[in-house]
């Protein structure tokens, strides 16, 4: 039933759908025949909660949390209809086994050979050769080819030339679930290394042999250099209580030539909250400035942020300027292990600085090192302590360096936001699973398709207009400052879809606008150039072209495609399509819902971009004024904007 | 008073300068009546010209036989000079100390400065009051351009020329100036074109205790109201502060003599408060702890941000009763030189697009500030750094700029000029060679003849090569309102100004201020 409520300023009128994959929203487009309808696509992997909180006057209110940060509030007429909604997503939210993910669905009606493509884009080995490994103090060890020394490791695995299996398999045994010290990363200019591991069953005395050799091994192939420091990420207060528990860390007694370091990043629970709490107090309407920012500290969030850096930091300086290998590790060595070694590596290394280099980063650190997706994105219906936001403190950590070094950055945070939303929706079958031999249990080569080669085949979309190779070359390594001042709130990831809160006009849209126009114009001019030619005659002008003017420009619609983040993936038909499909083959069990209600966007305004009519939301912050508004008049002006910036746009 | 008399040791020779964030320079320091000049001695070096104007306060720290002079300057920067020898490093700090705190405006050095530039348009006709006056006539024939205050007798603090209502004849404007805090009667601040209302600014009414009335005063500002229409009245103090103020002569409208207007309050601190605001402020930001919830209790105890949310809020307010309800406002806190000023210019920002261009800009802080009697000498004799005991000192305009960087950053493309423009304008606003920000008000500059013996800032922005470095390149002049958002979320910090990067390193032959400021490790 189409639903029908008298208008309200806050709100739009629409409908509700229930899909197998989508819960979308349409705006009924009564009063606003000119534009069209808005509609809100939500994948059900993307939300985190729903709420129905206690009926009022107007109906049922429906409060729908997202891991993309956006926050939907609908009310629906009736409340039965609001319950059979509020049940059914409760189901559709816990799938059980990983078949039930969007990924074994999703088809881009790509051929088989196109999808093999995009899987063998990034290739680990070449990234390894690139490094320059093997060499002659490093090798592939095939130890692990079937998994059988950890699980949760890849297959091909590096370590020193000197360390023996019996080494690798003695000192596997004396880490935590079997992680020992492997090769991430090599510094090529100092011949250091990147090692990481899990924490060693030391417990209060215990002492491996092996183990110790294998440091042994990684310090002698490293000829610049007396020592290794073993970072360990932990608090040391928390790696002290792992001891009891026959865990620990390395007692610099035992390992020669080691120097032993606490970086003190919390752990997963810490962090977990900490979003919680950040969540919290930016999701409050209208706090003061004072209330802002004693919750932001009190929330620990930027702390934990500045923490991650700064053991990165520590990292990349051991590396670079003292030529000393590093071995990183925390408890398992799939979490704060995996921030520091990727973090590290991005400020050594301009490589993955590039779009194509932040792929493999990831490819590396996080997805075939066994972070484990699955558990901490909530991928399945699973032990909620083990759900952890390791991956976007990560994210974030990258965004404060782009904006501490904006030249340095092939990639805007457009990429980064678009790569977040991706972890999470469960489309692709990159991140599906905690580890390596999991996806290829699930065979996900063959039976989804992969994020990067849909990222790649987009590239332009997220590159960064400021970026310049040549400071790249002259900055090879970032030296990004401490101070707190430098470490902002990240408005962009938390803010996504409150497009009230951003500015009104972006300069990264604008001038990736004036790009793609100038690009456009000289095209054209060459073309116009090899006509003249054809005809016989001499270009008058052959050099430096006029710059684009700005009518240009604002002719010119630039081929920026509405939907960044969300909408970006998905071809609405194809989508809607398959969900009917689905939905059909479904049949009553899922049977399609169709209920009318009104959509309180409170926090989700989608129409509060066209500039003005922001003032909505601005005349209760400006307060004072609670007389009569015309809202004709607060529509008239059009459009004070053209914004974008980091906001999605569900609609394609 | 000879300035030699101050300077003891006039050159010292391997002076070692530490700027954060910058290499360190080793050379020769001179110092002059006005300057403090660390010089390599070397072809195509830059130089380091300070005005001891600029210096807020110094610290001194001894090492065996090496002195350190730590200088921290008005515009927050803080640089540091190795001096060997213990002796010149005494008579280099107590001549800076008595350099920087000569208090005597006619010995400043914009009596002194001569331009190496040629003058293509003096800034100081560029932007009087009959001119911006004949742009009104264009518009509307309700106002007219009075001269009650031509020998400044009426109102101390205002220009000889104000625009007032038509009807409204200076025998009346005088009477109405005996019932304004410090003789300011209501003049008219900005004309909104799309609709015709208007904002006018005041010093508070003399209602005192007894609850005086000025029918005039009414008469007055009712003048400007359309028939039907009701006005706003924006009180920038408290609401309590407002009704203290009765206590001591001042206070606001009543509702009983002035039905047709709606006062709301809000609640912009006073100077003293703003003051202690920026010092904190600066403290948080050289917190050398790197200790992030230090940074963020401290910038939270320094209210800064709050003191930026609440002024941008009022002037949106403003702004939003003039073009939403279509109501002509009247805006006042207390003496009407402060607070009002901030809510009156940024107004103007939201509303009028001529204010978001760099002559345009200049035109409103000439209007709105220069002429309008902002004392910018005692707000700006000292900074966030000075010991001594702070008198009349506040960074009402600095506040003033930091929230139209905020405008700026949420509408980066509908500015002509960029964020140097407004760092450059806060430099010259404590420290300057030349005469614009001097003095308190028209009168003491006319007394001072400024115009005539000194050079005015305009004149050098105003040149084809200042303007091309102070142009943001993705301009587009855009006709529209632009309302920002005053959510905490949406405000920052502004780091341009704050962050006290490098020292003042300038070629002197070129350009005054050639800047070589290093903004963090970004660059």
């Amino acid at each position: 039933h189409e639903h029908l409520f008298s208008d309200d300023n806050k709100s739009t009128n629409g409908t509700l759908y229930l899909t197998a994959t989508h819960l979308i929203f349409v705006e009924s487009g009564s009063n606003n025949s000119t534009s069209t309808a808005q509609e809100i696509w939500i994948l059900h992997h993307h939300i985190a909660s729903v709420e129905k909180l206690s009926l009022t006057t107007t109906g049922c209110p429906l409060v729908i949390q997202c891991r993309n940060f956006r926050v939907v509030h609908f009310v629906v007429q009736r409340e039965r209809d609001c319950h059979d909604i509020y049940s059914s997503l409760l189901r559709l939210l816990r799938p059980v086994s990983y078949e039930e993910l969007y990924a074994f669905s999703y088809n881009p009606k790509q051929s088989d050979q196109q999808r093999d493509e995009g899987w063998q884009l990034i290739d680990l080995g070449a990234e390894f050769e690139r490094m320059g490994v093997p060499c002659d103090q490093w090798q592939l060890t095939n130890v692990n080819r079937d998994y059988k020394v950890c699980e949760t490791y890849p297959r091909d695995l590096y370590v020193p030339i000197t360390a023996s299996k019996p080494i690798i398999v003695g000192s596997s045994k004396f880490r935590s679930k079997g992680r020992f010290p492997v090769l991430t990363y090599f510094y090529q200019e100092k011949k250091a290394a990147v090692c990481r591991c899990s924490q060693p069953l030391s417990g209060f005395s215990a002492r491996c042999l092996e183990d110790e050799s294998m440091l042994q091994a990684i310090s002698k192939a490293n000829h610049n250099s007396q020592f290794v420091y073993v970072m360990d990420t932990r608090p040391k207060l928390n790696a002290l209580a792992n001891r009891a528990a026959g865990k620990g860390y390395e007692n610099e007694d035992n390992y020669s030539n080691i120097r032993f370091q606490f970086v003190g990043i919390e752990n997963i629970h810490v962090m977990r909250t900490s979003l919680q709490k950040l969540l919290e107090v930016i999701g409050s309407r209208s706090v003061s400035m004072s209330d802002h920012l004693v919750g932001l500290e009190s929330s620990g969030w930027l702390r934990h942020i500045k923490a991650v850096i700064d053991a990165a930091i520590f990292l990349s300086k051991a590396v670079t300027v003292e030529g000393a290998s590093v071995l990183v590790h925390c408890s398992d060595g799939w979490d704060r292990t995996s921030q520091v070694c990727s973090l590290g590596a991005l400020l050594m290394d301009p490589y993955y600085r590039t779009i194509k280099g932040f792929m493999v980063l990831i490819e590396k650190d996080w997805i075939s090192f066994g972070h484990k997706f699955a558990d901490r994105c909530d991928q399945l219906d699973g032990d909620p302590k083990e759900v952890s936001p390791i991956f976007t403190q990560f994210l974030e950590c990258v965004w404060q360096l782009t904006e501490q070094f904006p030249q340095a950055f092939e990639f805007s945070d457009w990429f980064l936001l678009q790569i977040h939303e991706h972890v999470h929706s469960c489309q692709y079958g990159n991140f599906l699973g905690n580890n390596q031999r999991q996806r290829e249990d699930l065979r996900l080569r063959e039976r989804t398709h992969s994020l990067w080669a849909y990222l790649m085949s987009e590239k332009q979309m997220y590159s960064n207009p400021f970026y310049s190779a040549a400071y790249s070359e002259s900055h090879p390594v970032l030296e990004p400052s401490t101070l707190p001042y430098h470490f902002k709130f990240w408005r962009n990831m938390y803010h996504q879809f409150d497009r009230s809160m951003h500015p009104r006009q972006s300069v990264l849209k604008t001038v990736l606008t004036l790009r793609e126009n100038s690009r456009e114009a000289e095209s054209t001019l060459q073309a116009l150039q090899d006509r003249l030619h054809q005809l016989g005659a001499t270009p008058v002008v052959t050099s430096d072209p006029a710059p684009p003017t700005r009518d240009q420009r604002s002719n010119t619609l630039p081929p920026r495609p509405d939907s960044l983040i969300l909408g970006a993936a998905i071809n609405d038909k194809e989508v809607q399509r398959q969900a009917n499909e689905r939905q059909q083959q479904l049949q009553e069990e899922e049977e399609e819902e169709e209920v009318g209600q009104e959509a309180v966007e409170s926090t989700d305004t989608e129409r509060t971009v066209e500039g003005s009519s922001g003032t909505e939301s601005r005349k209760q912050s400006y307060g004072e004024l609670e007389g009569t508004y015309n809202s004709e008049l607060a529509k008239e002006e059009p459009a004070v904007v053209s914004l974008e910036f980091g906001v999605a746009r569900m609609t394609c | 008073m000879e300035f030699a008399e101050l300077i003891k040791t006039p050159r010292v020779d391997g002076v070692i300068l530490h700027r954060p964030f910058m290499p360190t320079v080793e050379g020769t320091l001179c110092l002059t009546g006005h300057h403090l000049i660390l010089s390599s001695r070397q072809d195509n070096t830059e130089e380091l010209w300070l005005l001891h104007s600029n210096i807020d306060c110094i610290e001194k720290r001894f090492l065996g036989s090496q002195g350190r002079i730590i200088v921290k300057c008005k515009d927050l920067r803080v640089i540091q000079l190795d001096i060997p020898g213990m002796e010149e490093c005494l008579n280099i700090a107590s001549s800076i100390e008595a350099l920087s705190t000569l208090d005597i405006l006619s010995l400043m050095y914009p009596f002194f400065y001569r331009p190496m530039f040629e003058v293509l348009e003096d800034g100081w006709n560029s932007f009087l009051p009959q001119n911006a006056f004949k742009d009104l006539e264009t518009m509307t024939d309700e106002w007219r351009l009075s001269e009650v205050n031509k020998d400044f007798s009426v109102c101390a603090s205002y220009p000889p020329l104000v625009a007032v209502p038509k009807g409204v004849d200076d025998d009346t404007l005088r009477k109405v100036a005996t019932f304004r805090h410090g003789g300011r009667f209501p003049v008219l601040s900005y004309y909104h074109k799309k609709n015709g209302m208007v904002m006018m600014r005041a010093g508070q009414p003399l209602a005192g205790t007894n609850g005086r009335r000025c029918k005039e005063d009414e008469k007055l500002i009712n003048a400007t109201l359309r028939p039907g229409k009701r006005g706003y009245i924006i009180d920038t103090r408290a609401a309590n502060v407002a009704q203290q103020a009765k206590a001591r002569g001042g206070g606001f409208e009543s509702e009983a003599n002035y039905p047709q207007w709606r006062r709301i309050s809000k609640a912009i601190e006073r100077s003293n408060i703003l003051q202690e605001s920026l010092i904190k402020l600066v403290e948080a930001l050289n917190d050398q702890s790197h200790n992030m919830d230090r940074w963020l209790s401290k910038l939270e105890a320094s209210n800064w941000l709050t003191h930026v949310k609440e002024i941008l809020t009022t002037a949106c307010l403003a702004a939003q009763c003039i073009d939403r309800e279509g109501a002509s406002v009247l805006v006042h806190g207390t003496e009407g030189t402060d607070s009002t000023l901030q809510v009156t210019s940024l107004a103007q920002i939201i509303l009028d697009p001529a204010c978001r261009t760099i002559r345009g800009f200049q035109g409103l802080v000439e209007r709105e500030w220069l002429q309008a009697g902002h004392p910018f000498h005692q707000r700006c004799a000292q900074s966030a750094f000075s010991n001594s005991k702070p008198r009349q000192e506040a960074p009402v305009f600095l506040l003033f700029l930091d929230c139209v960087w905020q405008i700026v950053r949420q509408f980066p493309c509908s500015f002509e000029f960029s964020d140097s423009f407004l760092v450059l304008v806060f430099e010259h606003a404590y420290a300057s060679q030349f005469g614009t920000f001097l003095g308190n008000g028209t009168a003491e500059r006319v007394k001072l003849s400024l115009p005539q013996k000194t050079v005015s800032l305009w004149s050098w922005v105003n040149r084809p090569q200042e303007l091309q470095r102070l142009t943001n390149p993705l301009y587009e002049a855009n006709s529209l309102v632009i309302w920002p958002s005053v959510a905490p979320q949406s405000l920052l910090l502004w780091e341009g100004k704050q962050q006290g990067g490098g020292g003042e390193v300038t070629t002197h032959e070129r350009g005054p201020k050639m800047r070589a400021r290093s903004v963090g490790p970004t660059h």
